[in-house]
């Protein structure tokens, strides 16, 4: 029974990774980059829909689209001022000036909402599932977060595999000049691709403060870290394995916890994702990439 | 000295500026020129420097991204700092004790990024960069749970019980208290020892760039198939510079502990690590003088931005962003371009020509 | 080429920098930064230059910039009653040994005669040692670890340290006999946490408490309590020691609430406040007993008007570490009037005489009243018990 509640909080866990693994691995199969703002964002998206929802009183629903709507403009701003001037920079100033929009938006969100601990009100209450005469309790958060990560994974693989602008996207991952001279607007296929992993990012940051209700303006820089870790472990840029890798991750924190030390946890995971690179050098569902001579 | 080729003249107006740079600035304090904000920044500017030049030999020229260098400085700080201590009574000189510990803590580091960077340097790019995140988090949460004592009988050390555990005998002391890590030591480096520890990393990078091996290393990092075709062996060359990065940045470890009288192993974590990044990038992969200059500036800053008071880091955020934003316009390039020329009609195409570490 | 712009870019920083500098730095006595250029002409040697550091921004924002905010409120009122007056000023340390040592730099640059240490331990640590060899005196409002004091004479507390706290909750909990299995969490990358785990642990070994449960999380992981929660249950722990802050505290809460699990609470001066965050259901902290020496819902006339100031001027319920903040300062008040000392007296004088006021002052505050300072630096003050009843505290006997 212990194992499976600690499976229950490791899925729950993992799929809060898992969602923002998506955003991430995203804006870097399209963009080419390493978007260290991402976790900021979710953070955004989480002190929006607070802000909303206990000093405005609009219904829950409402906060979480304003929300979303509030970090796709900000993901589509950002990516315009910051990111599309350096578009032909080297990967790493572009890196550097994503760590620099992180700094801001969390320094911003310290001055307008302050420095003190906010508690988020879950979205779906804090009731649960009893379950086997309620020795196993599943909390409706997490049944939330994991159908929600499964309704967005098969959404945006549709989304990239059939519409007219995921195969933009596509077309813009694999080669830019080239999708460029088809006639595929490349801007503006990179500004959709950062509006939706913003609008997701909203998502992610109700979902986790959902489950995790403090909120702090430096609460999204280690879920960010974490879920950039559920990316590469998934192998990045696939969409699969972003959410494969998110969930493992999860379960693999909560199993470290539990079984081995709770002191050691945080090593635990980072050792797992080392011995799965070695062993599959561009992560689980990652395509090896044949070297051109 | 028509005989001194391009490269040795950088290199020797390189040195000649650090130097410069420290005669200037021990006059001034000497003076009391100096504001004591300033002076309490000089040893941490120069474990950053050593740290941004050391890291630029992984990432500017074996052209590997690391984001664990902080890990390296953590395991230098932690052993230098019981090296220290336990070598306290056997040399009472503080600065050869304080070299004997930079040392130790560079060998230490320097082991450490060998058995790093055998499994981890076949990876590639932000896998790579992925893995040595993990290794820096890693070390952090191991030394989170290392508990060691020093006593008459020697060193004990516990991992993942308690201070109480380590059996101490009467008289002796802790020095890692796992998380609450080191505390109440005294601070014996000095700026002096800094400066001296610069120079040696930049003799030693320096050196390691304009050696055979150096040429070997950055043709790695240029064109890995057609270097190894040539029969270059990939991995010694790449486990060199990693291992040298790492002993130097746990010699500066060692520098940053024993600066101040408390270290925890929580300071040296991704954000440090990411720092030290930021002033590589900014100061120009593979340019060593870029480094320097970038850690001095970049590490003054926030410090100088103090009359913003609560803006002071939201305007850090934005200058940091701006200065990427810049560097990387054509348009502010050809604008510094024109000024150069303006200002230095002569010697720019000549310095241009001698930079032998360039990448363009 | 490009590294070549950027060298030149990074040189013109530099030199703007020290430009920028340069004025201040000859002259440290006067530099004090550009923000007080303005009252330069003010009569400022009738003011004592008081100066602390503390986390602003980043993570521990929240700790710096309510004692901050309450030393802000005890300088305004005393410089109001016309008698002694202070000038305060706050530097962030980003919770860093190394930005606080910077902080302190700056702050002495500035002209500091008496000085707030910091608001937390690890910079504490490092900034006190400064304190010690400068001979400014220092009274840090919530630096709780024993090494911010030991060793150095000038340095004191106004709130209890981490081992008088730990032994004071297993004595409470034995005396009272509040619970017969037991379990601990603690945040492990933590000074605070650990330092009170520590005693904890010790005492209740002496006093034969029955410990079932012990189990951490740090920083990186502090969101899933699952584990711990389980862990405790399955060895049937009836009481939960938590000696963290209220914020991973109110996690736990709610988690082990949708557990099922529902054992007794006993927490330590970190969980103060934790009525007071933004939009916490209250009935989750329900019957958690804490050892507190400040309550933000007390009924006293002091108690109540610095809680009313406090949410006028930064529109939020003050904690504990804003009482803390608000304490020192009267508290330099008495001594510094005690000791006669006048505002043009150098650091070190104030800072002999002092050490002499504060070790003989009985002084009263918010966070509690007899308090008294031993030669260590360690205060003597009760920690009061109290339960949450009802979404208030109430004294526990």
């Amino acid at each position: 029974m212990t194992f499976l509640s600690y499976l229950v909080s490791g899925l729950s866990l993992g799929s809060v990774y898992a969602i923002i693994a998506l955003g991430y691995t995203m804006v870097y199969g399209i963009a080419k980059m390493l978007n260290f703002a991402h976790g900021d964002v979710i953070m955004v998206g989480a002190y929006v829909c607070f802000t909303a929802a206990t000093r405005w009183h609009l219904p829950t629903l409402v906060g979480v689209l304003l929300s979303m709507v509030v970090c796709t403009a900000l993901g589509v701003v950002i990516e315009r001022l910051a990111y599309k001037p350096l578009r032909s920079a080297p990967s790493l100033a572009v890196l550097i000036t994503a760590i620099g929009v992180s700094y801001f938006l969390q320094n911003t969100a310290l001055l307008v909402w302050g420095s003190n601990y906010k508690v988020f009100t879950s979205i779906v209450g804090d009731g649960s599932v009893k379950l086997f005469g309620g020795r196993l309790s599943i909390p409706v958060i997490a049944i939330v977060t994991v159908v929600a990560c499964v309704i967005i994974m098969i959404a945006l693989t549709w989304f990239t595999g059939s519409t007219k602008m995921g195969k933009a996207m596509r077309a813009c991952s694999e080669d830019k000049g080239a999708a460029q001279l088809m006639g595929i607007n490349v801007d503006l296929t990179i500004s959709v691709t950062f509006a939706i992993g913003s609008a997701l990012a909203a998502v992610a940051g109700v979902l986790l403060c959902s489950a995790y209700s403090t909120m702090t303006p430096t609460m999204g820089s280690m879920p960010g870290i974490k879920a950039f870790t559920a990316a590469v472990f998934g192998g990045i840029g696939s969409i699969p394995g972003a959410m494969l890798g998110g969930i493992l991750l999860g379960i693999i924190e909560i199993f470290g916890k539990g079984y081995v030390s709770t002191q050691l946890s945080d090593a635990i995971v980072f050792a797992v994702l080392i011995i799965v690179l070695l062993v599959k050098p561009a992560g689980l569902l990652g395509k090896p990439t044949n070297e051109k001579v | 000295m028509k005989k001194i080729s391009g490269t040795t003249r950088t290199n020797l107006l390189t040195y000649g500026a650090v130097t410069a740079a420290f005669v200037i600035l021990q006059l001034l304090a000497g003076g009391g020129h100096i504001s004591s904000s300033l002076r309490g920044q000089l040893v941490p500017i120069c474990a950053y420097v050593v740290m941004a030049v050391s890291l630029n030999l992984t990432v500017g020229v074996l052209g590997e991204l690391s984001l664990g260098h902080a890990g390296f400085m953590s395991i230098g700080a932690f052993s230098g700092v019981v090296a220290c201590l336990g070598l306290e009574n056997l040399i009472p000189a503080a600065p050869l004790r304080l070299a004997v510990a930079m040392v130790i803590g560079a060998v230490c580091a320097g082991v450490a990024g060998l058995l790093i960077g055998i499994p981890v340097l076949r990876l590639k790019g932000d896998y790579l960069a992925i893995v040595t995140l993990a290794f820096g988090e890693i070390i952090k949460n191991i030394i989170n749970c290392l508990y060691v004592g020093l006593d008459d009988r020697g060193l004990h050390v516990s991992f993942l019980t308690n201070s109480g555990d380590l059996h101490l005998a009467p008289g002796g002391r802790v020095v890692i208290d796992g998380p609450m890590g080191i505390s109440g030591v005294a601070p014996i480096s000095t700026f002096t020892a800094g400066f001296v520890l610069i120079l040696v990393t930049l003799f030693v990078v320096l050196n390691l760039i304009h050696s055979r091996a150096g040429r070997a290393i950055m043709a790695l990092r240029d064109n890995r198939i057609a270097a190894e075709s040539i029969g270059i062996p990939v991995t010694k060359y790449k486990l060199m510079a990693f291992a040298v990065s790492s002993a130097l940045a746990g010699a500066a470890g060692t520098l940053y502990a024993m600066n101040f009288s408390t270290v925890i192993a929580g300071k040296f974590s991704f954000n440090t690590s990411i720092l030290i990044l930021v002033f590589v990038v900014l100061g120009g992969l593979g340019n060593m003088w870029g480094s320097i200059v970038a850690a001095t500036v970049l590490t003054i800053l926030p410090e100088a931005l103090r009359q913003f008071d609560d803006y002071r880091m939201l305007t850090y955020a934005i200058v940091l962003i701006l200065v990427m934003l810049a560097t990387n316009n054509p348009a502010f390039k050809g604008l510094l371009l024109r000024l150069r020329n303006k200002l230095l009609p002569s010697g720019a195409k000549k310095r241009k020509g001698g930079r032998a570490d360039g990448i363009s | 080429m490009k590294k070549m712009m950027s060298i030149l870019l990074a040189l013109a920083l530099s030199l703007g920098l020290l430009a920028g500098c340069g004025g201040g730095n000859g002259t440290p006595p006067q530099s004090g930064g550009d923000s007080s250029g303005g009252e330069e002409a003010a009569p400022k040697a009738a003011a004592f230059k008081l100066g602390g550091t503390g986390p602003l921004t980043g993570g521990a924002a929240v700790y710096g910039t309510a004692a901050k905010n309450g030393a802000q409120i005890a300088v305004d009122e005393i410089n109001a009653l016309g008698g002694i007056q202070f000038e305060l000023r706050y530097e962030d340390d980003e919770h860093d040994a190394e930005k606080a040592v910077n902080a302190y730099n700056k702050l002495k640059d500035w002209g500091m005669q008496l000085s707030l240490g910091s608001v937390t331990s690890t910079p504490a640590v490092a900034t006190s040692v400064k304190n010690f060899e400068d001979r400014i005196f220092a009274l840090t409002p919530s630096a709780s670890a024993i090494a911010v004091v030991e060793g150095k004479d000038n340095v004191f507390q106004m709130c209890f340290t981490d081992p008088n706290q730990g032994s004071a909750s297993a004595q409470y909990i034995f005396d009272k006999g509040l619970g017969t299995k037991i379990g601990i969490i603690y945040k492990n990358d933590d000074v605070y946490s650990k330092g009170i785990y520590n005693t904890f642990v010790s005492k209740a070994g002496e006093l034969g408490l029955d410990i079932v449960s012990t189990t951490t999380f740090t920083e990186d992981s502090k969101t899933d309590f699952s584990v711990q929660l389980t862990d405790a249950k399955n060895k049937g722990a009836d009481l939960i020691f938590l000696p963290i802050y209220n914020e991973p505290a109110s996690l736990i809460f709610q988690q082990a609430r949708t557990m099922g699990y529902s054992p007794l609470y006993f927490g330590v001066d970190g969980m103060d406040g934790i009525l007071t965050l933004e939009n916490f259901d209250t009935s989750l902290a329900e019957g958690v007993m804490l050892l507190t020496p400040f309550n933000a819902d007390a009924t006293d006339e002091r108690t109540t008007s610095f809680v009313q100031k406090y949410k006028e001027l930064y529109s939020e319920t003050p904690n504990q570490f804003a009482a803390d903040g608000y304490d020192c300062v009267y508290a330099y008040k008495e001594a510094l009037e005690a000791a006669g000392c006048t505002p043009d007296m150098s650091a070190a004088d104030l800072c002999q005489k002092l050490m002499g006021a504060f070790t003989t002052l009985s002084f009263d505050g918010l966070t509690g009243d007899g308090m008294t300072w031993g030669a260590t630096g360690e205060v003597t003050k009760s920690p009061k018990g109290m339960v949450i009843k009802d979404g208030v505290y109430a004294g526990m006997d």
